[in-house]
């Protein structure tokens, strides 16, 4: 343990916690009341905080409230200068241009090129350097006997407050078995009974067990299978290339994209009859100051050049926290701690060992609890580096279900603590909550298809099929049913399109809007790569 | 404790940093911003392999930039890059066989059973093993064994017999996911159903419902245990 370098407080805290384990074996900590839980989330969650959010000056969602981070993006100015940009002559000719190497691009490359068209896709970082790489528990499908695409339907509307679009919705609980079918066509390796049925689990929010899972890689297991199969099938891929800009022609519709090459620093032009947005989320803006479970790419790019392009954006006033992100040790602070932690039994509480909240209430209101108790009750623990948490008393897991229970089950977890000197089986864990997923962003068709003629965008990057919160397993869902279905649609429709005169008037015209609305500033997005220069701390 | 401070050189350039961050975070720390070396900061993508060298030991060691935490002296370079071989295939055209996975990587008989890629993987797999058992055609178990492979390539930087590990267990485990694995017989019916239009009308009828009723209909969920 001494290892682990804890602090004098952190260790006498952690004894306490152990004390009060027998008492609290025996106590249940009881559910939130409705009116209490709004409250708690009126007070303490970062989405329903005033200061968290302004808001947006320009564009179509003009008078929005986002948060800081993503409005300082918003109404920041274009990396190149509209003026001089010179766009001709094209560094790519393509088809159909993929922006996002993750599961949403590389499923629509992979669509649109079994449709017969030349497709071209760049990304950030690697090919698979993205948040799909990053999920472990699980992939939603309605395929089993007691179950329908319209109970799926029910669950989604549901979790996301009722305000989710009916149309994606509808299109994601129709392809989901279709979508689980291309995946074991492709050979990834689902968890499965011996027989072949599938193995499924609840996942919060779910009334029926519908989750899919890859052992605790589903992620992983989807998106290197993806990115083998674009190598087999010899797609081009440009890597360390991100988007900068789109390119509209003279009648406005999306004709391709700027690329900067993040190695030589140069600008590199790509026409293209139809371009595909698949750039994934916002956590590394860390939203209010928070740490992060997202990949280092994840910095919102596809909103700033949608929006740029006259796209409009919806759901993004709110955004997800994981309740239990690690807080402790440092060096993997925003990382994610299963929620399967506390379906097993552990108990969250405080600095003085006492419960504060019932485990499994929704993630909106365990971080709304957790962080309460952090700063306004100021019954955290305090780390080293100056970091608040609440305990997650992970032995219970062994306690309540018999020892081995941690490393049979949470392997992956067990594995992550075990690296920096931990043993999560015998002490108990320090969390707070973790910026996770960006429920909103750009309005889309059940096709992918934006206000913009020729530009699509899937996955993470758009908004409307969550509504207000997504629940787990929908999104690596969403990203491969609308993934497939925009790679379909711009395939099919190249073959009609006549391309007029490039130009980046979009980017002159959002300029003078910001100059309109007063906004002097010499920020320039998309921001492309985090800044963690001489920092080394605090941020995962 | 967070004030202490470790020597670390990277790329043979001294720098001092705070003891107990990880490599990748002593790396900016130190002012490196990175492109390449640096994908999903958890231990998940692979992309930040590294090569070290602790002080008074004489031995190579290898490990991820974003899992191992600094020590006083390490000497460090990252390897964010592997040209390594990759076969191309069309997975629906092939066999679950060893002749299959000869065919796309005959370097795979060249194994010398050295252990060296076991005592390299980040993730403790039993790569060596592993490689056996490709050896023997033994699919089902190398997807099995090979299943938590980040594929970051460490293997593939040290091996004498210049195989990468790596991409003949994908080949592996897609053949075993895709023949070896039985067909879920729900997942077909499922299919079968939609595609017969069994839930249009339902659906079509859901999403035209007004909020009231769809509440009315969520609340009234039955769930299963
Ligand atoms: C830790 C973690 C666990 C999760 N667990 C689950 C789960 O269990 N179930 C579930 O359903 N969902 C889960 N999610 C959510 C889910 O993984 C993501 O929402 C989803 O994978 C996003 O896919 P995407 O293709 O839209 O984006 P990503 O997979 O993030 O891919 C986006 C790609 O675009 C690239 N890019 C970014 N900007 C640019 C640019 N300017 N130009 C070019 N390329 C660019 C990025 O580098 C990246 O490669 C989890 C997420 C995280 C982070
Ligand atoms: S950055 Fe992904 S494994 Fe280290």
């Amino acid at each position: 343990m001494a290892d682990a370098g804890y602090s004098q407080s952190m260790l006498e805290s952690m004894r306490i916690v152990e004390q009060t384990r027998p008492r609290r074996m025996e106590e249940a900590f009881p559910r939130l009341e409705p009116e209490e839980k709004q409250q708690l989330l009126e007070q303490f969650h970062p989405d329903y905080r005033k200061d968290t959010t302004r808001q947006l000056r320009v564009g179509p969602n003009a008078g929005d409230r986002m948060p800081h981070e993503l409005v300082d993006l918003l109404e920041a100015r274009s990396r190149l200068d509209p003026e001089s940009f010179q766009i001709e002559p094209w560094d790519y000719q393509t088809d159909v241009l993929v922006i996002g190497g993750g599961g949403a691009g590389s499923s629509a490359a992979l669509t649109a090129a079994e449709a017969g068209v030349r497709v071209l896709l760049v990304t950030k970082l690697r090919l698979g350097d993205a948040n799909t790489m990053m999920a472990q528990g699980g992939i939603q499908a309605a395929d089993k006997p007691n179950d329908s695409p319209a109970i799926h339907y029910l669950d989604v509307m549901g979790g996301g407050g009722f305000v989710n679009d009916p149309v994606l919705v509808r299109a994601l609980v129709r392809d989901a078995p279709f979508i689980i079918r291309w995946l074991e066509e492709l050979g990834c390796m689902f968890t499965k009974e011996p027989d072949g049925t599938m193995i499924t689990i609840h996942g919060g929010g779910t009334s029926r067990k519908r989750m899919h899972f890859a052992r605790d890689y589903t992620g992983a297991e989807i998106m290197r299978t993806l990115r083998d199969e674009v190598r087999n099938r010899g797609l081009e891929v440009i890597e360390y290339s991100p988007a900068v800009e789109l390119v509209l022609d003279d009648a406005g519709r999306c004709c391709g994209a700027v690329l900067w090459n993040l190695e030589t620093g140069e600008y590199l032009t790509v026409q293209a009859k139809a371009v595909i947005l698949a750039t994934g989320g916002f956590g590394r803006l860390h939203v209010a100051g928070f740490p992060t479970t997202n990949h280092y790419g994840a910095t919102a790019d596809g909103l700033v050049m949608a929006y740029r392009a006259g796209a409009s954006l919806r759901f993004l006033e709110s955004t997800q926290f994981h309740p239990t992100g690690v807080a402790y040790p440092e060096q993997i602070v925003g990382l994610l701690v299963t929620e399967k932690v506390r379906g097993l039994g552990a108990q969250l509480v405080n600095a003085r060992g006492e419960q504060f909240v019932y485990p499994l209430e929704t993630r909106d209101a365990v971080s709304a609890a957790i962080i309460r108790e952090c700063t306004h009750r100021g019954l955290g623990v305090t780390t080293p580096t100056g970091m608040q948490g609440v305990w997650l008393d992970s032995p219970m897991i062994d306690l309540i279900h018999g020892e081995g229970t941690i490393q049979r089950e949470l392997p992956a977890m067990y594995r992550q603590y075990q690296r920096f000197g931990i043993d999560m089986s015998k002490h108990p864990i320090l969390v707070y909550p973790t910026l996770h997923y960006q429920n909103g962003g750009v309005r889309i068709d059940e096709y992918g298809r934006t206000e913009v003629p020729g530009l699509y965008v899937a996955g993470e990057t758009s908004g409307g099929v969550h509504g207000r919160n997504r629940l787990m397993g929908n999104s690596l869902l969403d990203i491969l049913v609308f993934g497939r279905r925009a790679g379909r649609a711009a395939a099919e429709e190249v073959g009609s399109v006549r391309l007029g005169k490039p130009t980046l008037e979009h980017v002159r015209a959002y300029h003078r809007l910001l100059d309109e609305a007063g906004i002097e500033t010499d920020r320039v997005s998309p921001m492309l790569l985090p800044d963690y220069l001489g920092k080394g701390a605090r941020r995962s | 404790m967070a004030t202490e401070t470790v020597n670390v050189y990277i790329m043979g350039k001294r720098y001092t940093v705070p003891a107990g961050l990880t490599i990748m975070k002593a790396m900016e720390y130190a002012g490196y911003r990175f492109i390449r070396g640096c994908g999903c900061r958890g231990g998940f993508c692979g992309a930040c392999g590294t090569v070290y060298r602790l002080p008074g030991d004489y031995r190579l060691k290898v490990g991820l930039a974003c899992q191992t935490v600094v020590v006083d002296g390490m000497h460090l370079t990252q390897i964010p890059f592997f040209p390594a071989n990759k076969a191309t295939y069309d997975i629906s055209e092939l066999q679950p066989t060893l002749g299959v996975l000869l065919a796309h990587y005959p370097e795979l008989s060249r194994c010398l059973g050295c252990n060296t890629c076991t005592k390299v993987c980040p993730q403790e797999l039993e790569v060596m093993d592993i490689m056996a058992a490709a050896m023997r055609g033994d699919i089902e178990k190398v997807a099995n064994m090979s299943f938590d492979c980040l594929m970051c390539g460490l293997c593939a930087a040290r091996c004498p017999a210049e195989i990468v590990q790596y991409n003949i267990f994908i080949l592996a485990r897609r053949l075993y996911g895709r023949y070896l694995v039985p067909e879920a017989e729900h997942l077909r019916q499922r299919l079968a159903e939609i595609e017969e239009g069994r839930f249009d009308q339902e659906l079509d009828r859901l999403t035209a419902l007004d909020r009231e009723s769809l509440v009315a209909l969520y609340n009234a969920r039955d769930i299963e245990p």
